[in-house]
């Protein structure tokens, strides 16, 4: 990076394309062209390797091939999961719920299918993060046709006790969505026994391609088909497969589930190292999400009397990538919603930062975000009209 | 997204600090907007001697805070007082769309710090001193449409 050091840590956002993955991939933009539907040798070959990537996702998840669905992202498989069991199951019912922290892909679908007549509870959330089982079994009525709760959270990365509302939704025989974007690949997951109905997922949060996901169904669950015009993913997404992208996910899935405890222990310790850090060093600070019930990658600050956006210009002078949930940053005129669940003040909610770590991270990495964030902060601190007037008080967060 | 010059106010503000003797002082924004600009004068017969500035807020509520102090030193208060957010974004070579609120902070924190040095000097406060905002619960940033809760 022009010679400045580069340090990538919003593995959150998105994750490189691993060589071996783009490797495996390659071969299916030239050489195995077909089109897998094809009944010759140059589809029914392609054919075979895509079916091979299916097996992969589905030892992956401990689901069966069958039970995998090929979609363009996570984005895709979450509207399909909640619009498709709405749809296909409102003469039971039309009360779905959810948190009110997921992701604007399964919110803003909750949101449009209110407009169509559906009711959605959207639950708290406690100061970590965390959904309340209780709550969820208070909120079903004889009318719940679907429970979706995200297994980790984007911006703070709390983990939800997935199994437990899991077994709580089978129990009373309702549809268990989890938005699994995050997780995937960070930690294990077992749609059997954690009673998961359905899965998203989405290869370019592991080191595999954009573009690629997976919706997993459970054999038996009623949806309705999501894109109408092929026989393709058993007639329910029509469309030629990403045929690459269906390759590079299996390969990806692949290699995180087998390093799973290993990378996961070394980025977690990364991960403690900089938390420790940051807290240590900077005052006025606060750490969003869940002390241990949290991503392996994930770090979220609050900085107070600062905002987010130049913190984050600041940083990425310095070669330092990270995100912010200040409203500069998310595009709207609120700061983050997720930190605003938790309880953040919108001052404090301006204020944060989000480090997503990964591969690609060393601990040298962590001494240099530690040798320079707590000069940017103090930096932009003393130009904050707010700093000035809490200097010596009482500030804590 | 920033241009140059935005990123050169931004990476090495101009007249950052405070004025203990300030002759008027205006804050404008709201912490819950996520901006807030303080500005500090000295204005000695009728001319700005120096100005200073403080600013929570983003990159583009940093520059055109630093660009706005330039913009006024060494002018009297009523060339200070036709300043525009028009102008700033000008000499700032443009601002994203969703950050021109930034620019209207600047001029409304340059015009608030006027008004109160008009106000501590017994003058009429000009009927130019735009909006003249008091930031509260229940609105702020008065000409960007922000609503803060």
């Amino acid at each position: 990076m022009d010679g400045i050091r580069g340090i990538y840590m919003d593995h959150a956002a998105t994750t490189y394309t691993k060589k071996e993955v783009l490797e495996e991939m390659l071969p299916f933009f030239t050489e195995y062209f077909g089109n897998p539907s094809s009944v010759h040798k140059f589809g029914r070959d392609v054919r075979k390797h895509v079916d091979t990537a299916r097996e992969k996702v589905a030892k992956a998840l401990g689901a069966l091939p069958e039970e995998i669905y090929f979609t363009a992202g996570g984005s895709e498989a979450d509207n399909w999961a909640v619009k498709g069991a709405a749809y296909a199951n409102k003469s039971k019912g039309n009360h779905i719920i959810t948190t009110s922290i997921e992701h604007h892909a399964l919110l803003h679908t909750c949101e449009y299918l209110e407009k169509e007549g559906f009711e959605v509870t959207y639950l708290p959330v406690d100061e970590y993060g965390l959904v309340s089982v209780e709550d969820v079994k208070d909120a079903i009525t004889d009318k719940t046709i679907l429970i979706s709760i995200m297994y980790a959270n984007n911006e703070i990365g709390t983990i939800q006790p997935i199994e437990e509302i899991g077994k709580l939704a089978r129990e009373k025989g309702i549809y268990f969505h989890t938005d699994a974007v995050q997780a995937v690949g960070s930690v294990k997951i077992d749609v059997k026994e954690q009673n998961i109905d359905m899965l998203s997922l989405s290869a370019h949060k592991f080191y595999g391609p954009k573009g690629i996901g997976v919706l997993y169904v459970r054999k038996g669950v009623k949806l309705i088909n999501f894109v109408h015009g092929g026989a393709q993913e058993r007639g329910r997404r029509a469309g030629t497969e990403n045929v690459p992208g269906i390759i590079g996910l299996g390969k990806a899935i692949e290699l995180a589930t087998e390093n799973l405890e290993e990378s996961s222990k070394r980025i977690m310790g990364m991960r403690d190292k900089l938390i420790k850090g940051v807290m240590d060093k900077i005052p006025y600070t606060r750490l969003n999400g869940h002390p241990d019930k949290r991503l392996p990658g994930n770090a979220n600050f609050s900085f107070q009397f600062i905002e987010g956006e130049s913190l984050l210009l600041n940083l990425d002078m310095k070669g330092i990538a990270g995100s912010s949930g200040s409203a500069c940053t998310s595009g709207s005129l609120d700061p983050s919603h997720v930190l605003l669940a938790i309880g953040l003040p919108h001052e404090i909610a301006h204020g944060s930062l989000r480090l997503s770590l990964g591969a690609v991270n060393t601990e040298e990495d962590i001494d240099y975000v530690l040798e320079v964030l707590p000069e940017i902060v103090e930096r932009l601190r003393q130009m904050s009209p707010l700093y000035e007037k809490v200097k010596g008080g009482n500030t804590n967060v | 997204m920033y241009s140059e010059k935005v990123m050169d106010h931004f990476s090495n503000p101009r007249n950052v600090g405070e004025i203990e003797d300030a002759s008027g002082v205006g804050e404008v924004g709201n912490a819950k907007c996520g901006d807030i600009m303080k500005i500090y004068l000295k204005i000695e017969d009728n001319i700005i001697k120096d100005v200073k500035f403080k600013t929570f807020g983003c990159g583009a509520a940093i520059a055109t805070s630093s660009i706005a102090t330039e913009m006024i030193k060494g002018k009297t208060v009523e060339e200070a007082l036709e300043l525009t957010n028009k102008a700033v974004v000008e000499a700032l070579d443009g601002l994203p769309p969703a950050k021109i609120h930034c620019s209207v902070l600047a001029e409304e924190a340059v015009k608030a710090a006027i008004e109160d040095y008009m106000k501590k000097q017994g003058k009429e406060v000009e009927s130019s001193v735009s909006a003249g905002i008091e930031p509260d619960e229940e609105a702020c940033c008065s000409k960007c449409e922000r609503k803060c809760h």
